[in-house]
């Protein structure tokens, strides 16, 4: 029923030129006590979403350290991911009535899972919600469960996190990617980002006759400072917002605006919200709004390094990777102090947050003001991916995790 | 305790060549983070969780911070100092929070008692900003510490060079860094095994005097290994 997924080969050495060959020596040693012993990934989907495109890097990696990581994918019918995504947006405090039988189908399905799957290697690790009833294989005293989950649970909704909480506290811990999104539970509770792989299509370095051919296409000039936001057009991302920001930094400052994001065309909210970004654009022949493909790396890549400021003027948010890859590419960023945008852009040192529209505009005008500033944010953003966000440090916590629990028993 | 391979003896010292007896074992560290149970809110908050909090959450937020952030060198220096200016908004408070300096402690005790104080004062002195609420709350974590030994050691200065000039930022920071709490006393590995291990004083000192709230992990490591360049270029 569960699929083990084989993925392409990712030379750990490769990174050595990014990063330094001490820190692949440092990966070797903290996997050498791991050698031999069996661990295992486990979540709802192979493709699409953050948590698959980061485990499609991570366990090819762990791999290249002889380590024995697998990948499994559970699976479920309409039915269920229809209950999870309600279950989803419930957690991150959507409007959501309780209904028994969503529960029913939600159990359901995980016992089928667990019927199909080994669920016997010595570190399991569950991500989010949809399997995590799995910790009913649990064999006590035999193998360690984590949890990790990638949704803020700040505010739930109390129904659907009762509910999953009695499966949630029989693990022996759980991750999460902000102490905000983590709740009171009896165990003990870990932070752990989300990453950006370096070598990735969206992050590699770039010929720079591929920026300037996208910039080409898209009819930015170059010359002049570009302002740019990549995410889904969404509400919660505020692109009207950042239609406004950009229009007070417009009064002493020519610049450009793109806001560039995934088709809303097979997305029924994100085509209404596109429409409001248009009307407020108005025409404007300096904004760009830019409906990329579903999957578009390198033309997200060529866009952020060409950008003069990054912005990222959320609402609300998970952990904000983009934010991540705008400072890789030591780019200075600009962003709402949401989230887990915090945790990547230390005021002042590694970017500039906001609160509002008009600290928005702001922030841009001094950095505008001041590009010897807005390079030192950008390399000491630089820096602090480097220390904390990229797949190498999330694959090296997950060994200090794993030989925390070893130790722990 | 050392074996000069050659004796060279300069203001009773023992310079280079020297084989310690006691080889110098390269390690490096790595950390998770522990979310803990408390938060803060105001600045009364903050004292309350200062002094309730584990001796990890404090080694967390000073020591463990310092090394990941190691390349802000210009008023970087703990999360609690970090929080009061970005968040509480009190530079006053916060630039009194930045000056201690974790080189002059040889206990987490005797650190939360100053980092107590400081703020505890300020709370005294302006009972109104203490209870103003910040922009974001003040998160106490912990840091939960896994070492393992790099399968490398250094007999002579020359062997230790080469193991400096290799270890990852994180065994950097273990040996340079956070080795004074472990070692109890006001020094780091580098310059404890140099002195004690190759009798070289006078080096152990300057190493010792490397500032690392005004470089980088990076920049001090090249420090360093000039230092000990210059001890070779005596022979």
């Amino acid at each position: 029923m569960s699929d083990t997924l084989a993925l392409t080969r990712i030379p750990l050495d490769d990174y050595a030129e990014l990063l330094g060959a001490g820190e692949i020596e440092e990966l070797r040693a903290l996997a050498k006590p791991l050698r031999g012993r069996s661990m295992e990934m486990i979540n709802s989907t192979a493709v699409g979403g953050g948590v698959a495109e980061i485990l499609n890097r991570l366990v090819p990696l762990a791999e290249e350290l002889d380590l024995d990581m697998k990948w499994n994918v559970m699976t479920g019918g309409e039915d269920f991911f229809e209950v999870t995504k309600s279950f989803h947006n419930a957690l991150h405090g959507a409007p959501y009535h309780a209904n028994s039988k969503d529960f029913e189908v939600f159990l359901a399905y995980n016992e089928r899972n667990r019927a199909t799957m080994p669920l016997d290697s010595e570190f399991v690790v569950i991500h989010d919600p949809q399997p995590a009833a799995l910790i009913d294989a649990r064999r006590p005293g035999i193998n360690h469960w984590v949890w990790r989950c990638h949704i803020d649970l700040s505010h739930p909704n109390r129904a659907v996190w009762d509910f999953l909480e009695k499966f949630v506290s029989r693990y022996d811990g759980a991750m999460f990617s902000s102490p905000e999104f983590s709740r009171q539970l009896p165990i003990p509770q870990y932070l752990f980002y989300p990453a950006i792989d370096p070598l990735s299509e969206k992050n590699q370095e770039l010929e720079p006759e591929f920026i300037a051919q996208t910039l080409a296409r898209y009819q930015i000039d170059p010359q002049r400072p570009i302002l740019t936001q990549i995410s889904r057009f969404d509400r919660l991302k505020d692109p009207v917002g950042v239609i406004r920001a950009y229009r007070i930094v417009k009064r002493y400052f020519d610049c450009q605006l793109v806001l560039a994001g995934g088709s809303a065309s097979d997305d029924p909210e994100g085509a209404v919200v596109l429409k409001e970004v248009l009307r407020e654009a108005d025409n404007d022949p300096d904004i760009r709004v830019i409906e990329l493909p579903a999957w578009a790396p390198l033309e997200v890549n060529a866009l952020q390094r060409a950008s003069t400021i990054v912005i990222q003027k959320s609402l609300r948010e998970g952990f904000g990777l983009t934010v991540s890859e705008a400072l890789w590419k030591k780019k200075p960023v600009v962003a709402s102090a949401v989230g887990g945008i915090p945790i990547q852009i230390i005021h002042k040192h590694t970017g500039l947050l906001a609160h509002s529209v008009e600290g928005t505009a702001y922030q841009i005008r001094f950095l505008l003001s001041h590009p010897e500033i807005a390079a030192k944010l950008g390399e000491h953003g630089h820096q602090h991916v480097k220390e904390s966000f990229l797949i190498t440090q999330k694959l090296k916590r997950y060994l200090t995790l794993f030989l925390t629990l070893a130790r722990s028993s | 305790m050392i074996k000069p391979d050659r004796a060279i003896s300069q203001n009773g010292e023992n310079l280079l060549m020297n084989t310690a007896e006691t080889p110098f074992e390269f390690f490096t560290v790595s950390y998770l983070t522990r979310i803990g149970n408390q938060s803060a809110g105001t600045l009364a908050e903050l004292l309350a969780g200062l002094e309730n909090c584990s001796d990890a959450s404090i080694f967390h937020h000073t020591y463990q911070t310092l090394g990941s952030h190691h390349f802000l060198t210009e008023g970087f220096s703990n999360d609690f100092a970090q929080w009061v200016l970005a968040d509480a908004n009190r530079n006053d408070l916060a630039e009194q929070l930045a000056a201690l300096d974790i080189r002059d402690y040889v206990s987490i005790a005797a650190l939360r008692h100053d980092l107590c104080r400081v703020v505890g004062e300020f709370c005294v002195t302006f009972p109104n900003f203490a209870a103003q609420t910040a922009l974001e709350r003040f998160y106490f974590c912990e840091s939960v510490e896994v070492t393992a030994p790099l399968g490398r050691s250094a007999r002579t200065l020359d062997e230790f060079r080469d193991g400096i000039a290799h270890l990852s930022h994180a065994g950097f920071y273990f040996h340079f860094i956070s080795s004074r709490l472990r070692l109890q006393l006001q020094t780091n590995d580098f310059s404890h095994w140099l002195a004690d291990g190759l009798g070289l004083k006078t080096l152990a000192e300057s190493v010792d005097h490397i500032d690392i709230y005004t470089n980088t992990l990076d920049s001090t490591r090249v420090k360093l290994l000039r230092l000990i360049d210059r001890e070779r270029r005596k022979a």
